[in-house]
């Protein structure tokens, strides 16, 4: 295990490059994923084709669409656009789902109490709505967050610099612990990652600790 | 679009179609390596998911496993087993079967948790064995969701697949990182259209089958219903 503890700088330094492709992707995948959620729960017409449409997305292979990407987009092939691109379409394709569930089991009697007490539409959404889809969209935000910073070691094989760096490189000069040093700093920093999430969900969500105690 | 075009004409090639590097070998060795792979899956995995999902023991074994196998990153595995393993399709099929595994666990388990406990104890009732129980009872009913399970990892290695390329001689990745390697971009664009044609046309024909499992188990009253007479007359 003397590896890491040589070459903890550099494991270091990977780590925050792969938090600025990881982070901004997943709080793309938030606000994309937030609005069509909530109108797939709504309008349940518009809704489905659009549900079918994400689960279509996400079954899309990573490295092919990092390489189709900048022919659409006409960004660079090994740049920090096109990872979170791909990254926030993963995203988003897998928290719509959670976030339509999260909006869909909003009581519609609670809606109902609040437009009768005067809420405008705008209100309702960001005063009764969201706040009681927080706990749903939450375990969704904790799925996409881990499998977000499990996909940026995808980024190595073309060249974008994560964690995942450790792997590609590990793997040609034939490092073993080097791979392994890859593999598991990229679940420790999932496992913070999931953890901050957690947190953050607790603080938007103070009423259900008041009850549980 | 002008990429677009030459990645057509790369895959219009008809040179482009023979010999074993052809679009058609790749073809073959990716659905191969797939199929190879999800079958010992699932021979390990829907066994031994049904038989926890029956004995309702050991879930949270299930839960975690598939928790971690999402913070699992595959390209770590893939390289650890091709360092373990040397270059070669062993290191890449047995990095496919262990991704494999959690998703075809979690659909077995999941599908037969699922049934109504009533139903399997009836059958025991009227003295089906334990055995009996499980292949006539719960596994049908279990279907729908275990095809679901099926699905997420058929998906899962037809992708992952792809990487194996970057250890073995094998499958349609060999184009994406022949095409890095020698930056012919329409090379690499081609062999990512085939492999996104190959995944959206394996999603769609197993949703399919997801579809029809729920028609035909999901609802065993609806179904017997629609036909014509119940079997037990001609018994």
């Amino acid at each position: 295990m003397s590896w890491p503890v040589a070459n903890w700088e550099r494991v270091v330094s990977l780590a925050a490059d792969h938090l600025v492709l990881s982070v901004p992707a997943i709080l793309i995948s938030i606000v994309l994923a937030v609005p069509i959620g909530r109108l797939a729960a709504r309008r349940p017409r518009i809704g489905s084709p659009l549900l079918s449409l994400a689960s279509l997305a996400y079954a899309i292979p990573a490295l092919p669409l990092l390489i189709i990407l900048p022919a659409l987009l006409g960004t660079p092939l090994r740049s920090w656009q096109t990872m979170v691109a791909a990254l926030s379409i993963y995203g988003v394709a897998l928290l719509v789902r959670s976030a339509a569930d999260a909006f869909g089991a909003v009581d519609a009697e609670l809606r109902d109490a609040a437009v009768a007490t005067g809420f405008a539409p705008r209100g309702l959404f960001w005063r009764v709505d969201l706040p009681l889809a927080v706990p749903v969209l939450v375990s969704g935000v904790r799925v996409v967050t881990v499998s977000t910073i499990s996909l940026v070691t995808i980024g190595a094989l073309v060249g974008v610099s994560s964690l995942g760096t450790l792997l590609t490189d590990g793997f040609q000069r034939g490092i073993a612990a080097e791979v392994w040093t890859g593999v598991l700093s990229t679940l420790l920093l999932a496992l913070l990652l999931d953890a901050l999430v957690l947190g953050i969900g607790r603080l938007l969500t103070p009423w259900n600790r008041r009850a549980r105690s | 679009m002008n990429l677009f075009q030459e990645a057509i004409a790369w895959l219009a090639d008809p040179a482009h179609w023979t010999g074993p590097s052809g679009i058609p070998v790749r073809t073959l060795q990716h659905l191969g390596l797939t199929a190879f792979a999800l079958v010992v899956a699932a021979v390990l995995a829907l066994p031994a998911g049904v038989l926890i999902g029956h004995t309702r023991r050991g879930a949270g074994v299930v839960g975690g496993l598939s928790g971690a196998a999402r913070a699992l990153p595959t390209l770590g595995l893939l390289t650890l087993f091709g360092l373990a393993l040397g270059i070669g399709v062993a290191a890449p099929l047995v990095a496919l079967i262990v991704l494999a595994i959690p998703s075809l666990l979690a659909g077995a388990y999941a599908g037969v948790q699922a049934v109504d406990p009533a139903i399997p104890a009836a059958a025991k009732a009227i003295g089906f064995a334990p055995t009996q129980v499980i292949l006539r009872v719960e596994l049908p009913l279990s279907l729908p969701v275990m095809v679901g399970g099926i699905r997420a990892a058929t998906l899962q290695v037809v992708s992952t697949a792809t990487l194996a390329a970057y250890t073995a001689d094998a499958g349609l990745g060999r184009y994406l990182f022949a095409g890095l390697k020698t930056r012919d971009y329409p090379q690499m664009l081609a062999g990512a259209l085939l492999v996104v044609v190959l995944t959206l046309v394996l999603e769609l024909v197993l949703a399919a089958c997801q579809r029809a499992a729920a028609r035909r188990f999901a609802h065993p009253g609806a179904a017997r219903a629609s036909r014509p007479k119940p079997r037990i007359d001609s018994d």
